[in-house]
């Protein structure tokens, strides 16, 4: 078998903004990345800007986050199960304070990353890594073209320049091997096509196994369970 | 025609199965969990050749649908439960006009504006009648994105051939969540001949009117017996529902929609720890599968059945008149936009066969 290569958060980089259509699995990876950073030993925070999705948001996992010893920005109160486009204003401690390092977590869609538009002016004096998330099962991303426009559309709403793309094609619970192997070929060409660098391949631990030959590998733990969905 | 499967957001996947089963106007008012319908219509009806309007309100979506519907046009809207009720006058009109229309609702909790998050405490306005008089609609309940594409199609179906309003009562979740698809209907619905339709192109010399006003009451209560007649068929031919684990079971679990999911892992919990439990899921909630449920139910096995749903019993009553007292029928909800776990279903469900074994 081959040796896996596990993917690490960057050490020279504090911030990490995580873009992507609804579906591409922004929220999982969000969660993973921020409990990554704090397993580097940093001081980690999670912000949860996600103003469009009012259901199954990063923000549901506080209780993980906390034992973990991650930070969670959200809302507050009762508006933290709102829809509405409040931004909770620790953003920018994550955005300022050079001592925490953190995940952005935006919502899906161009329609999700314009919550970014008003402060992309001060994310990016931070030299944040702006990443694109990518799942070749969503309709809207089947082909390299669809989700070059896809990433486009993101980026122009976002005012924030994508410099790579983390492929996570999944079929929520229905996802095999088969499907990841598939995905990453595909990811091969779309980051090709947008010419980006392929940051890594996410992959749920039980398939870590079956997908030792992609390179390199970041490990998920899924958090975000839908309520029928208990051990 | 793909099989391959998709992922999809349950809203998009939701307007486009409509707009692939021949959907042509579409017209809806921005409410949340349902706000990715509109959004994804107002982008893809254009380049299907349809029509997309952002109505003033619901009130006047709903209106726009009569209007396009009187004309002949496949039509629909979607909201959730507060813009519903805005919906009732103008689905008692549909009614009252023998008018085809396809209406989804993504429940969320009330009552009055309430949360955003999930509910399914619309059963009684969708089941009992929709608006005033003496109306009914036919309300198909998916537990499912799979399941809620394919009813697309039927929805449509069954508006046209009964000419009836048709709801598509799904909960917040199933308006959010993503789940694999795959298209396994891809072709539109034939078209329809609708010599009613007020279109002006028929050289009949018949003046086409729709409308549902009688002011002769004698002609008022004709048109009534004739739906009444007509809610007979569709309760005789369309009731559809699905039984697992029900065979022998000695605990029946009631429930529709995504609670049905929630309460198959109850039923999954409670086999395992030895209870023969079994779920029975309407997706037809009008026309209620009474006589099904009430054949499974009197079998020697069933000692109760339990109804699961996120309100404070409105199916339960569907499921009470349909056992008609043989058997105990214990309720467990929860409320709100509070959503019940599988363990607190299999505790109901553990507490139900205690009390009737005392």
């Amino acid at each position: 078998m081959a040796e896996r290569v596990l993917f690490a958060p960057p050490r020279d980089r504090r911030l990490f903004v995580v873009l992507g259509p609804f579906g591409a699995g922004k929220s999982e990876i969000a969660l993973n990345l921020a409990l990554a950073l704090r397993a580097q030993g940093r001081q980690a925070a999670l912000a949860d800007l996600d103003l469009v999705n009012p259901y199954f948001r990063a923000r549901e996992q506080e209780a993980l986050l906390e034992q973990a010893g991650v930070r969670l920005i959200a809302p507050e109160g009762a508006l933290r199960h709102a829809d509405l486009p409040s931004i909770p204003p620790a953003l920018w401690q994550l955005v300022y304070n050079q001592e925490l390092s953190g995940v952005l977590d935006i919502g899906g869609d161009p329609t999700g990353a314009r919550v970014l538009g008003a402060y992309a002016g001060d994310i990016i004096k931070q030299r944040p890594a702006v990443w694109y998330v990518f799942n070749q099962a969503r309709h809207d991303n089947a082909s390299a073209q669809q989700a070059l426009m896809s990433l486009r559309q993101i980026e122009a709403q976002a005012g924030l320049q994508v410099e790579g793309i983390l492929h996570n094609t999944h079929l929520s619970h229905e996802t095999t091997a088969g499907t990841l192997l598939e995905g990453a070929e595909a990811a091969a060409e779309f980051a090709r096509t947008a010419g980006l660098p392929l940051i890594c391949h996410c992959v749920k631990a039980a398939l870590l196994d079956q997908l030792a030959g992609l390179s390199p590998l970041f490990p998920l733990t899924l958090y975000l369970r839908r309520p029928w969905e208990v051990d | 025609m793909s099989m391959q499967k998709e992922l999809w957001k349950g809203n998009e996947a939701i307007a486009e199965a409509a707009i692939r089963a021949g959907c042509q106007a579409y017209f809806g008012y921005p409410i949340t969990p349902q706000n990715e319908i509109p959004e994804y219509m107002s982008r893809r009806m254009p380049q299907a050749g349809g029509v997309f309007v952002q109505a003033e309100s619901e009130i006047a979506a709903i209106n726009m649908v009569y209007g396009a519907s009187a004309v002949g046009v496949r039509a629909m809207t979607s909201s959730s439960s507060p813009g519903i009720s805005l919906k009732q006058e103008g689905i008692s009109y549909l009614v009252g006009a023998n008018l085809p229309a396809v209406i989804v609702n993504m429940m969320r909790g009330g009552p009055g504006l309430g949360t955003i998050q999930p509910g399914q405490a619309d059963y009684f306005q969708a089941t009992r009648s929709p608006g005033h008089g003496d109306g009914h609609m036919i309300v198909l309940a998916p537990a499912s994105i799979q399941e809620a594409v394919d009813l697309m199609w039927d929805a449509f179906a069954l508006a046209d051939q009964y000419l009836t309003p048709v709801m598509v009562l799904a909960d917040g979740m199933i308006g959010q969540m993503m789940e694999p698809i795959s298209w396994k209907r891809d072709q539109p619905l034939p078209e329809v001949d609708k010599p009613w339709a007020a279109d002006g192109r028929d050289g009949d010399g018949k003046t086409h009117f729709v409308t549902s006003l009688r002011l002769k009451s004698a002609d008022n209560e004709r048109f009534v017996q004739d739906l009444a007649q007509r809610y007979r068929q569709i309760q005789e031919n369309e009731v559809r529902y699905e039984a697992t684990d029900c065979e022998n079971a000695e605990i029946i679990i009631a429930a529709f929609g995504t609670t049905a999911r929630i309460a198959s892992t109850a039923v999954r919990q409670l086999r395992a720890d030895g209870v023969k439990a079994g779920l029975f899921r309407p997706i037809t909630v009008w026309p209620y599968p009474d006589q099904a449920l009430r054949q499974l139910v009197l079998q020697d096995s069933v000692k109760a059945v339990l109804t699961v749903e996120m309100n404070l019993g409105q199916m339960h009553e569907d499921v009470r008149l349909a056992v008609r007292g043989d058997k105990p029928t214990p309720f467990y909800g929860r409320t709100g936009g509070m959503v019940p776990e599988p363990r607190d279903i299999a505790r109901a469900a553990q507490e139900a066969l205690q009390e009737v074994s005392e």
